[in-house]
């Protein structure tokens, strides 16, 4: 199983709670804004804690009855939806920042087509190139699985095309798990082995 | 310029970057607390820190000459404070602390924490974090801070002549010397020339200071 959760979260006066169980290949989960979608996966990440439940990750328990584990040890490829590259770092050392293997560096940069951004400060990018960065960065950090968050937003149709392109060859030559919030409906029909509904 | 004259700027510089730099940690570290910190007291502790601010600087000296004097507190160490130039810088310091400790503060709130959570998914521990993500971010505030420390310490008057006295050599700093020169009927033109001096030393840290934040603001937009 790659995806585990059963969690429940108040945030305000919104409550969140979700269960899914998931097997291989890209977990989408929609809803409507507000639903608590970034919430879950904050969760994941470790970035938030879940008032109750449990978060496993291939058979991984990462929260549950006295276990939390710190974010920095989840092994979570976290693209956010604001990239949130840093701003005091080239794009080459944006991607080194969690590579596990520096040499891996080339190839990732082949396969999301962001050599010639390489020496770029972040300012400079494109909102396509950043998210093209971001995900490289998260692919680099030697992860054991993908949350990808709204990751074609604020894209235009071909650079959104681009990026899903890149989603599923991780999916087919990587074999991450991935688990990605999207509020587009087509979206999640082309890319989805499983659609969850949240809110 | 005498060499007396020229030996009271050098004791200034000196007193103030004494002062700012051991001020400094301390700053930042209270600095740290205020901003990130969650804590019963919490207001309390702004106060204590931001009272020499607000309180007449002969009360906060008087306060150090009671901490300092033997049988006090910090009695231990009159010998090497007291009418000493480190007895100085530590008033200076103390005067200095609030003003660092708020531009630091307000440079460390600044500081996007989306991407401080971003380096922990990446696999960054709290320490890695904080050493490659907060501080470098929050370099110009801590920067701002420091001169605003310097600048400050520099004018440091009233704790200082309550703490640790006028004598030439040893706490006589720029404002004490002109204060000294001011008492004198023939004074003037020592006044004058001091005057002078303590403008022309504060512009020059004051241009440094915009230069550094400047090229530090094209660092971090362009890269360096």
């Amino acid at each position: 199983m790659a995806f585990d959760l059963h969690v429940s979260k108040r945030l305000g006066d919104a409550e969140i709670a979700l269960q899914l169980q998931t097997g291989e290949g890209v977990t989408v989960l929609v809803g409507p804004s507000g639903a608590g979608k970034t919430s879950v996966l904050h969760m994941v990440a470790g970035l938030l804690r879940p008032d109750r439940g449990h978060i496993r990750v291939g058979g991984t328990t990462l929260f549950g009855e006295s276990i939390d584990v710190p974010p920095e040890r989840r092994r979570a490829g976290y693209v956010f939806q604001e990239s949130r590259l840093f701003p005091h770092l080239r794009v080459a050392a944006n991607l080194r920042y969690g590579a596990a293997r520096t040499a891996a560096i080339d190839g990732v940069a082949d396969l999301l087509d962001i050599t010639h951004l390489l020496d770029r400060w972040p300012r400079t990018l494109s909102g396509g190139e950043a998210k093209r960065v971001a995900i490289g960065r998260a692919l680099l950090s030697d992860p054991a699985f993908l949350l990808l968050d709204e990751p074609t937003a604020s894209l235009d149709r071909a650079r959104a095309a681009e990026v899903e392109r890149a989603i599923l060859d991780i999916r087919d030559r990587l074999r991450l798990p991935i688990l990605m919030v999207t509020h587009d409906r087509a979206q999640a029909e082309r890319l989805a082995t499983q659609v969850v509904e949240i809110g | 310029m005498t060499p007396e004259e020229w030996g009271i700027v050098a004791l200034s510089l000196r007193v103030g970057f004494v002062a700012t730099l051991a001020t400094l940690p301390v700053a930042f570290a209270i600095a740290w607390l205020l901003a990130r910190g969650r804590f019963p007291g919490k207001i309390l502790i702004e106060a204590i820190v931001y009272l020499p601010l607000v309180v007449p600087p002969v009360v906060t000296g008087w306060l150090l000459l009671l901490a300092f004097a033997p049988g006090g507190p910090l009695g231990v160490l009159s010998d090497g404070v007291l009418f000493r130039w480190t007895g100085a810088a530590i008033a200076a310091g103390v005067m200095a602390l609030p003003l660092m400790v708020r531009a630091i503060r307000l440079s460390i709130e600044a500081v996007d924490r989306r991407l401080e959570g971003a380096a922990r998914t990446l696999g960054a521990g709290p320490w890695r974090v904080f050493w490659t993500i907060t501080l470098p971010l929050s370099l110009p505030g801590l920067l701002a801070g420091t001169v605003l420390g310097f600048a400050r310490s520099l004018g440091e008057f009233g704790a200082t002549i309550t703490f640790v006295s006028n004598v030439p050599g040893q706490t006589q700093t720029l404002p004490l010397a002109i204060y000294a020169a001011l008492q004198r009927p023939d004074g003037d033109a020592i006044a004058l020339r001091l005057s002078a001096l303590s403008v022309a030393v504060a512009l020059a840290a004051l241009v440094a200071s915009e230069l550094l934040a400047r090229r530090m603001r094209a660092a971090m937009v362009h890269g360096v």
